[in-house]
């Protein structure tokens, strides 16, 4: 990464931390259930959730820090939070 | 990923409102915006030197100032007519904005800058470690508003920021929650369609400070909603024109309080239930105040758990 000297900072850069190594626990979405309601997706704080299809969503274990609030605010418990095994 | 214009990366605690409110709003504005920030949980976790979680032009003001350098960006782009090319949205946390920022937000409207304040109330100063701020509610145990023995923790009210803001004569005032996103996007692309100062408070939990469990962040941040202790409203040129609607009846406050350590000590220590019964009160006030009670209880409880 370029750095500029003077307190800038170039755009959309974050990208480059490593977030997903704070994590505890890791979201599973089970894809029994799934309505496509996209909760999961909008409530992420990391915006790390996505949709791949209609009704099948994953994570970006790059940034996930694995703080269940998908799997909390899920509407049919379709996501599981599980221990990160290393 | 998907696209957004506030981006992963940021160093937010887990389960952070204000991170997900950031984006919320950004998303929403759109590319074409220029943004300043007070100094604040937000500012530090999202421009960590050399890095920046925004992939929008953003600024990083002083405390006290976000609203006065938005106002300098406004007029530059103004003074060079290029203002139908740019948005101008200043944020700030509750301390950067109900106090420290106050004087610049107040001379920000007075003004009359074509400008959307966003003030992201996590209800203290969570950046230095939990200082309580005017946005503070009563009852809550900061650091500097402990609780103990003679002590109930803030025995302040929340300052009524919105009405602060209303007595400026802005012409668009509401306040958010981060439980309701479609609302906060709304209020948000509704505030940038109108011309001059425009204030929104979005209210993002803090788990860190409000020592709640960071997977319940939305679950606490819609039962403050749903207890009438944080109402969601619209107010235009000084009248309140839109309401936010709680299933009847309103949750009780002890529902919202127990899954905070913040207030942990109203139910541990003995005497504590006078002191919920006033944070009762404070809720029962709003709920008469902005009518806050829907008429057809069941749809709208139906309606409320579908968003």
């Amino acid at each position: 990464m370029k750095v500029i000297l003077g307190g800038l900072a170039q755009p959309a850069t974050s990208l480059a931390n490593n977030t997903g190594n704070w994590r505890n626990e890791r979201p599973v979405f089970l894809q029994k259930a799934c309505t496509g309601c996209t909760m999961c997706a909008v409530i992420c704080p990391e915006g790390c959730v996505y949709s791949v299809s209609k009704k099948v969503f994953t994570f970006d274990a790059k940034y996930c820090k694995g703080c269940g609030m998908c799997a909390a605010e899920c509407p049919v418990d379709d996501i599981e939070m599980v221990m990160e095994e290393k | 990923m998907e696209k957004h214009l506030f981006l992963a990366g940021h160093t937010a605690c887990y389960g952070c409102g204000e991170a997900l409110g950031a984006r919320l709003v950004v998303d929403a504005a759109g590319p074409n915006i220029i943004t300043t920030d007070a100094t604040g949980c937000l500012e530090v976790f999202s421009s960590r030197w050399p890095q920046s979680a925004w992939a929008v032009p953003f600024v990083h003001s002083l405390f006290e100032n976000s609203a006065a350098v938005a106002s300098g960006v406004e007029a530059a782009l103004k003074a060079l007519g290029r203002q139908v090319e740019a948005k101008v949205i200043a944020q700030g946390g509750d301390g950067g904005t109900a106090d420290i920022g106050l004087q610049c937000l107040s001379g920000m409207f007075e003004r009359g800058h074509d400008i959307l304040y966003v003030c992201y109330d996590n209800e203290a100063y969570m950046n230095t470690g939990v200082q309580r701020s005017g946005l503070t509610p009563y009852g809550s145990n900061t650091c500097t508003s402990p609780s103990g023995k003679v002590s109930w923790g803030n025995r302040y009210l929340k300052k009524d920021m919105p009405a602060i803001a209303a007595a400026h004569g802005v012409p668009y005032i509401a306040t958010a929650s981060v439980a309701y996103p479609k609302d906060v996007q709304a209020k948000v692309k509704k505030a940038l369609s109108i011309t001059g100062p425009k204030y929104i408070q979005v209210h993002v939990p803090c788990p860190l400070g409000w020592k709640s469990d960071p997977a319940l962040t939305i679950k606490v941040a819609k039962l403050a909603v749903e207890t009438g202790l944080y109402p969601i409203y619209e107010m235009e040129n000084g009248v309140v024109t839109k309401v936010r609607k709680i299933p009847r009846p309103a949750k009780p406050v002890t529902e919202y309080l127990k899954l905070q350590g913040r207030f942990a000590h109203l139910f541990k220590k003995g005497g504590g239930e006078g002191e919920v019964k006033k944070i009762q009160q404070i809720a029962d006030e709003n709920i008469k105040k902005y009518g806050l009670l829907s008429e057809a209880a069941a749809k709208v409880a139906v309606e409320a758990e579908k968003e």
